[in-house]
């Protein structure tokens, strides 16, 4: 080895830089911080399983986008038999409605950006934060 | 309710798991919603609301019904109310899904110098034809526009490109694109029905969200002179093919082969 | 190889630095087309396609062009283009990323691109279009490698190219034909709706194409003191002469056509590019000046003694150039749009930021063409030495 030394130095540099974030959040008493979320409904449940809701709802949203613009089925039986229409806007927002409080707020909790569907889908009145 | 990152993340990956195993039992709950693969499903509860269905849409105008009402723009201000079409105020980055145009430049071919006073002055209705052969659909290259079984050339604002060679293909120039963000420009949003964003197409849909709740197009029901019979071009006995039984229709640029369903009575 | 593009004097690093600053400007106007729509060009409702389109179909052409070198190397054993060959698939590989380019610049949803390969249509032209144009690039790229390093090492190339260079040539006549499909196939368009639109483009490509390769043969030998010879030249010469001949007999042919049947639905673009419709004179002044240069450009060809002149020939392959790209890279595109199919006459004309972005993917055209000449004629210099 040449510089043994000023090698390690180096990795241990770098190794604090790329951990920064955690180190960051540590100190910042950020990682212990978890959001509140406006769920805004007197509904018991969701449209699916609370489980499968929060990990995969943009599966389900692709899944009723291509149905009813692709193939025209409009009606989404849930778990518990109630029938919704598949409409992110109607169906979504009508009992979580304050999306500030809720899709952006876990959305930005879990910093995987703002989706871009509210270009055009129209977000409920009281709008984002 | 609240979660805590760790928690967050527990159940992320305990639902992981059990979508992971959701092949296996996918293969033995046909028809069951994969959605959730432990619950049983019980029928549904509410009844559907009979959307309108038909085996191949089309439409009849009657345009001395339409002209009679010296340029009314009733059809016009329904559907654009409904479907969020913004107005730029400029032909340049126009969007339009219904429109009125001279007799003269809808059917080019049919125009003459001593033509009928009223087609002269006055304009008619125009917008997506729904072709039966649609050329836009044949030049789409991600399959965003596509004609459904019911004969609607249907949009899919998800999966444009924003290419425009539709736009290229339209003898008609039904197809509008959104060459700048439109929501400013549009008076009042319609909360039920999304808006567009820069740079897709959009067009006419004969209102397939309105027929799915079992209501006519918006233009159709908005028409006081009841210019424009909307149905079945198949059910022999509909109000739509007595009309075109009984009187002389002409299409627009029929000479081309697109096929067009909207149908014009003189 | 790369490390010769890093070699150079000082006029080769102020060229590379005005061509990054040109990129960059594009660039930054690019972005502010991303964030307003593309409604910063002067495209609209009427004319949707415009100067983005138009420079991706003419530099469609420049790319298969490269077959002029290459056939008669290939097929015909043509020694006399030995050293011009590898140039001519540079200028191809540069020409494709422009096209590719000019096609992204376009979208009005340029990340969905990939929607193109996720949901591929084989009864779209277009689809068929970014097959063959990628499959061009790709070509090009393999052949150009393996035959050059080959000829570093001074040794044979490998024997497995030869029926990847035959594919390519067909592959080149291909893509320009796919792109005049593009056009020809719409009948709502009667300007572009034409059968000989195919051979149309392949006779202007031709010309275009390897009159672009002179004046870079010729720039090259001024500035790197590098040359190609006199005969490559004149031989390059005489493909353009007939190139750009059948070029203006099939342009008359389509006159003739359109002129004498009189339809006026085919009529009208016609007159809007040598006339003026309704008051819009827009490409009038352009079409004359293509027309005369045209006509310039064939006396100079033709007429042994001028064409022999290397400095006439050069004026002579300007002339050419400009001609043609005035017809194809501007007009041609245009003009389908105008009179619309309700015969509405609308304008068109580029903006500047629709210029300076298109100016922006030019000099990326040009920085791989002189990056890439740049090592080819280093390493071929070594091995003189
Ligand atoms: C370019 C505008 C646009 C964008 C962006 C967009 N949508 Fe849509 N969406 C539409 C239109 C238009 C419809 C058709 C509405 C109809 O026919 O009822 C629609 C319909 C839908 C529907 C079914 C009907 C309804 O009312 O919701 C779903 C679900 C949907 N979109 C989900 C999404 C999701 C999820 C995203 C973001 C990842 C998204 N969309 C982004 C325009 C858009
Ligand atoms: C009938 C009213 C209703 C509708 C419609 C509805 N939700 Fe829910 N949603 C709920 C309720 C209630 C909960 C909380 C369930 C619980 O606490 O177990 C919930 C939970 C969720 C969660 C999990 C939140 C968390 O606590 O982590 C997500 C994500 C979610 N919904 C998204 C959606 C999406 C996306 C749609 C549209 C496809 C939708 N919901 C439609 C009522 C609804
Ligand atoms: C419990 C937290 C949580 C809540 C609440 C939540 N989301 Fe999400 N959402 C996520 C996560 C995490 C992702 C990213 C998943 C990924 O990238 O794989 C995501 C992704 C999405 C995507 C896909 C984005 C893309 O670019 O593909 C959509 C669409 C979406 N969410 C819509 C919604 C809507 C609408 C709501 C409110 C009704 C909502 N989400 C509420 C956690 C949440």
């Amino acid at each position: 080895m040449y510089d043994a030394g000023k090698i390690i130095v180096g990795l241990v540099i770098f190794l604090l830089l790329i951990t920064a974030p955690v180190w960051y959040n540590a100190a910042s008493g950020q990682a212990s911080y978890a959001p509140h979320l406006e769920i805004v409904t007197d509904a018991k449940a969701c449209v699916a399983p609370t489980d499968y809701m929060r990990t995969s709802h943009m599966e389900l949203l692709n899944t009723w986008r291509d149905e009813v613009v692709r193939h025209g089925e409009r009606e989404y039986t849930a778990f518990d038999g109630t029938v919704y229409e598949k409409s992110l806007s109607n169906t979504c927002m009508g009992c979580h409605s304050n999306k500030a409080e809720f899709c952006d707020r876990c959305h930005d909790y879990m910093a995987v950006g703002r989706p871009y569907c509210w270009d055009c889908h129209v977000e409920p009145k009281g709008g984002s934060q | 309710m609240s979660v805590d990152r760790r928690k967050f993340f527990k159940i992320a990956g305990l639902t992981a798991l059990s979508l992971a195993s959701k092949p296996a039992f996918e293969v033995f709950a046909e028809g069951v919603d994969p959605v959730d693969s432990t619950a049983t499903i019980p029928p549904p509860t509410t009844q559907p609301t009979g959307p309108l269905t038909a085996h191949r849409w089309a439409m009849v105008i009657d345009i001395h019904k339409c002209m009679a009402e010296h340029g009314c723009t009733k059809c016009i201000a329904a559907c654009h109310l409904e479907h969020n079409v913004p107005d730029f105020g400029n032909p340049k980055d126009e969007v339009k899904w219904i429109w009125k145009e001279s007799f003269g430049h809808a059917f080019q071919e049919q125009e003459n110098e001593h033509l009928h006073e009223e087609m002269k002055h006055q304009s008619v209705p125009v917008f997506c034809n729904h072709c039966d052969n649609p050329p836009c659909v044949r030049v789409c290259p991600t399959k965003a526009t596509w004609k459904r079984e019911d004969g609607i050339v249907m949009m899919d604002m998800h999966r444009c490109i924003g290419c425009r060679y539709c736009m290229a293909a339209c003898p008609y120039g039904s197809r509008s694109f959104n060459w700048r963000d439109p929501r400013p420009f549009i008076k009042e949003i319609n909360p039920k029905f999304p808006t567009r964003t820069r740079g897709v197409v959009e067009k006419c849909t004969f209102c397939v969200e309105r027929l799915a709740q079992g209501m006519p197009p918006a233009c159709v029901e908005a028409c006081t002179a009841q210019a424009m019979t909307f149905g079945d071009l198949e059910d022999a006995n509909s109000e739509l093919r007595t009309a075109l039984r009984e009187r002389f229709s002409i299409r627009r640029k029929a000479a081309l082969g697109t096929n067009p369903e909207i149908y014009y009575l003189v | 190889m790369l490390e010769n593009a890093l070699r150079g004097d000082k006029k080769y690093w102020g060229w590379i630095a005005f061509l990054l600053g040109v990129m960059f400007v594009g660039l930054l106007f690019y972005l502010h087309q991303l964030h307003y729509g593309l409604g910063v060009t002067g495209l609209g409702r009427d004319v949707t396609w415009g100067f983005y389109i138009a420079q991706f179909t003419f530099l469609v052409g420049v790319a298969a062009s490269g077959v002029m070198v290459v056939l008669p190397y290939y097929l015909h054993n043509f020694k006399v283009f030995g050293k011009l060959t590898v140039l001519g698939e540079f200028l191809a590989i540069a020409s494709v990323i422009m096209c590719m380019l000019f096609i992204f610049v376009d979208m009005g949803q340029p990340f969905r691109i990939a929607n193109v390969f996720l949901h591929p249509t084989p009864h779209s032209l277009m689809f068929w279009d970014t097959v063959v144009i990628f499959g061009y690039l790709i070509l090009n790229v393999i052949i150009s490698r393996v035959t050059f390093s080959a000829e570093r090492k001074g040794i044979a190339p490998p024997s497995w190219i030869k029926p990847i260079i035959l594919l390519s040539i067909p592959w080149a006549f291909s893509i320009h034909t796919v792109t005049a499909f593009l056009y020809s196939g719409l009948a709502a368009r009667p300007f572009w709706m034409t059968a000989i639109l195919a051979p149309r483009f392949l006779a202007s490509a031709f010309a275009a194409g390897p009159a672009l390769l002179v004046l870079l043969c010729l720039v090259v030998r001024k500035v790197a003191r590098y040359d190609v010879g006199r005969e490559p030249l004149q031989k390059l010469a005489v493909i353009i002469t007939y190139a750009m001949a059948i070029n203006v007999f099939f342009i008359l042919m389509e006159l003739f056509t359109t002129i004498y049947s009189n339809i006026p639905e085919h009529l009208a673009h016609i007159k809007f590019l040598y006339l003026g419709l309704e008051g819009n004179t827009r490409l009038v002044p352009w079409m004359w000046a293509s027309s005369i240069l045209a006509v310039i450009s064939l006396v100079l060809l033709i007429n042994p003694r001028t064409r022999k002149n290397e400095t006439v020939l050069a004026f002579a392959c300007v002339v050419t150039f400009l001609s043609l790209w005035i017809e194809k890279g501007l007009a041609l595109v245009i003009a389908g749009f105008i009179p619309s199919p309700l015969g509405v006459v609308p304008d068109y004309w580029p903006t500047i930021p629709e210029f300076l972005i298109s100016m922006g993917v030019y000099a990326v055209g040009f920085l791989v063409v002189t990056v890439l000449y740049k090592i080819a004629i280093s390493v071929r210099e070594r091995l003189a030495a």
